[in-house]
């Protein structure tokens, strides 16, 4: 694969491209949305106005983004008030056009069986450094182990994939790589795979 | 000292009654991945698990290929369960793209998922049976295991990887008269597998080395974020079967099996009692299934997402909720893929598990957990 085409067309329209924060907007449906899901992201909005925004509403799924300033209380938020008890995921996204990494946690619950097909997709973004030194610079986030204690392997692994560095998360080790890994997180889309 | 150490470094102070060992990654006991226990005379004062063994970047691999060449290396990680393991990725798939199953094709996913589950239950069990000291109880399953991996044979025309589930249905029709031999097979495998009652799960010595072992509580296992049969055998009953049927489980009577001890011997005997409800289920789908019609929807070449979009979709696993997150950027490769499998999120339960108890108790909690490294690796 060519270099240009690591680069993803993160904004639809090309005149946003200057706007930093999330390159998402909601979709404009007028049509019918899921009114349970959208019940949820409205919770969310009446709560936190405009440091939130919703991403999409869809069948059993809900976005939200957040800037990382907000993202510890909307996630206590989440638990708190809306039942939401475990981490399914936490996944890095790369965005090398924005100078950005996302970081999506994807959230559901056990115990309200109302949520039980419910997953509410929490992206927060991060600074992304042309020259990472995984730890040791800006790109960073808190964490939200203290919130859901279930994320804890999962940031150890965004960590290391990504350089991303959860502040406050007890043990910043790396899990999969070895001890040794010495190039860029292999995740990044400028690691690039030998030979293609 | 410690501060000048690069993050993902870090020196261990040693003391003089604990001693640290090192179970793996070579050892058969643990499986392809290393647990650093710490010991306290014969007791686990501390566990640290170290995967990574056998990590293949299938996610970095996945941004490099289009979605059809994805489906033969995303189902490596776990090979005796290749049908479940592919399933997320392939609903994902059909939401980018767009694209709409036959009826029939649903139905042969519903039986090639519950066989494979059983296929890798049958693995798991035999190991489990091993690492118990128990001779017989590999013996059998791994004998037994034969019967539905010559049904996955004639199926889809390979004996483990199949890579039998595509976007828009699935790669072959069944092949003539499989109903018939799948429903004589299965119904001999339900039999066969109730005997192991007898010689294993009311074995007094399997009960003893098991109950009340490595417990994990209800509230815990939902603070954890435990799946599949590690949730369900700490009492609290999640299948996505039920709750969030994909296919055609909402059409066909599906039932959990919950326990609510906790122990590793719940943890055992769930996903055998789960293999007997994957029979009924075979069974269902076998007599609802249309008798003909097309099992696939042919895609274009090079199928692409129609811009930028991203799907979670998860499926019951044999190992628990397995999700395939899939960011798509309108090419034809996946812009982002990340597996979330059942595996990588029951392993944060073992240290917490194997705190305060015996080393010699350690196999039979870590197998409980129906871990699977390959999987947690990816």
């Amino acid at each position: 694969m060519s270099s240009d085409s690591e680069k993803p067309s993160a904004d639809v329209k090309p005149e946003e491209k200057t706007s930093s924060p999330p390159p998402k907007k909601p979709e404009e449906k007028s049509v019918d949305l899921p009114a349970f899901e959208k019940g949820i992201s409205d919770k969310i909005i009446e709560k936190f106005g405009d440091k939130v925004e919703v991403a999409f509403v869809k069948q059993d799924r809900v976005g939200i983004n957040v800037d990382r300033d907000n993202v510890h209380d909307v996630a206590e938020f989440i638990r708190d008030e809306l039942n939401y008890d475990h981490v399914e995921s936490v996944s890095g996204v790369d965005y090398p056009q924005d100078k950005e990494i996302e970081v999506v946690y994807h959230i559901g619950s056990y115990t309200d069986s109302s949520l039980a097909s419910q997953i509410l997709v929490l992206s927060t973004r991060a600074q992304r450094e042309e020259n990472p030194i995984p730890g040791n610079d800006a790109t960073k986030l808190p964490t939200l182990r203290d919130i859901f204690y279930s994320v804890e392997f999962h940031e150890r692994e965004v960590f290391e994939m990504f350089g991303v560095y959860f502040e406050g998360h007890p043990d910043n080790r790396r899990l999969l790589l070895p001890e040794d890994w010495a190039d860029l997180p292999p995740l990044r889309k400028d690691f690039a795979i030998k030979g293609r | 000292m410690t501060s000048e150490l690069p993050p993902g470094l870090a020196l261990q102070k040693v003391d003089e009654r604990i001693m640290t060992l090192n179970v793996g990654p070579q050892h058969p006991g643990s499986g392809h991945m290393r647990i650093v226990v710490q010991i306290d005379g014969d007791y686990i004062v501390a566990c640290d698990p170290d995967p990574g063994y056998v990590h293949r970047g299938e996610e970095k691999m996945a941004e490099y290929r289009n979605y059809i060449l994805n489906i033969p290396h995303l189902e490596r990680p776990v090979i005796h369960d290749s049908c479940n393991v592919l399933y997320p990725y392939v609903l994902g798939v059909e939401e980018i793209v767009g694209i709409e199953v036959p009826e029939r094709a649903k139905y042969v996913r519903v039986i090639a998922s519950e066989l494979n589950r059983c296929i890798y239950t049958m693995y798991w069990l035999a190991i489990y049976g091993i690492f118990l000291g128990h001779s017989t109880m590999f013996m059998w399953p791994a004998g037994d295991r034969e019967l539905l991996i010559d049904l996955m044979e004639k199926m889809t025309g390979a004996r483990v990887t199949h890579a039998h589930f595509v976007p828009g249905g699935v790669r072959n029709d069944l092949p003539p008269n499989f109903e018939d031999v799948c429903l004589r097979q299965v119904n001999y495998f339900e039999k066969r597998i109730k005997e192991y009652a007898a010689v294993f799960y009311d074995n007094p010595i399997l009960i003893s080395r098991t109950r009340d072992t490595g417990v994990l509580s209800r509230q815990d296992a939902i603070r954890l974020g435990t799946t599949g049969s590690v949730l369900r055998a700490s009492g609290v009953d999640y299948d996505l079967r039920i709750k969030e049927p994909y296919d055609v489980y909402d059409e066909l009577d599906v039932h959990t099996n919950v326990m609510t001890e906790g122990d590793s011997y719940a943890r055992s005997r769930v996903p055998w009692l789960d293999m007997i409800e994957s029979c009924n289920i075979i069974r269902q789908a076998l007599q609802k299934m249309p008798k003909s019609g097309s099992v696939r929807t042919k895609l274009k070449p090079n199928p692409k997402g129609k811009g930028l979009d991203s799907v979670y979709k998860r499926v019951e696993s044999g190992r628990g909720s397995l999700g395939c997150y899939i960011v798509s950027d309108g090419k034809t490769e996946p812009y982002r893929l990340k597996m979330s499998v059942g595996s990588f999120r029951n392993l944060i339960a073992l240290p917490y598990l194997l705190k305060g108890e015996k080393l010699g108790n350690m196999p039979s909690v870590y197998w409980s957990l129906n871990y699977w490294p390959v999987e947690a690796d990816r």
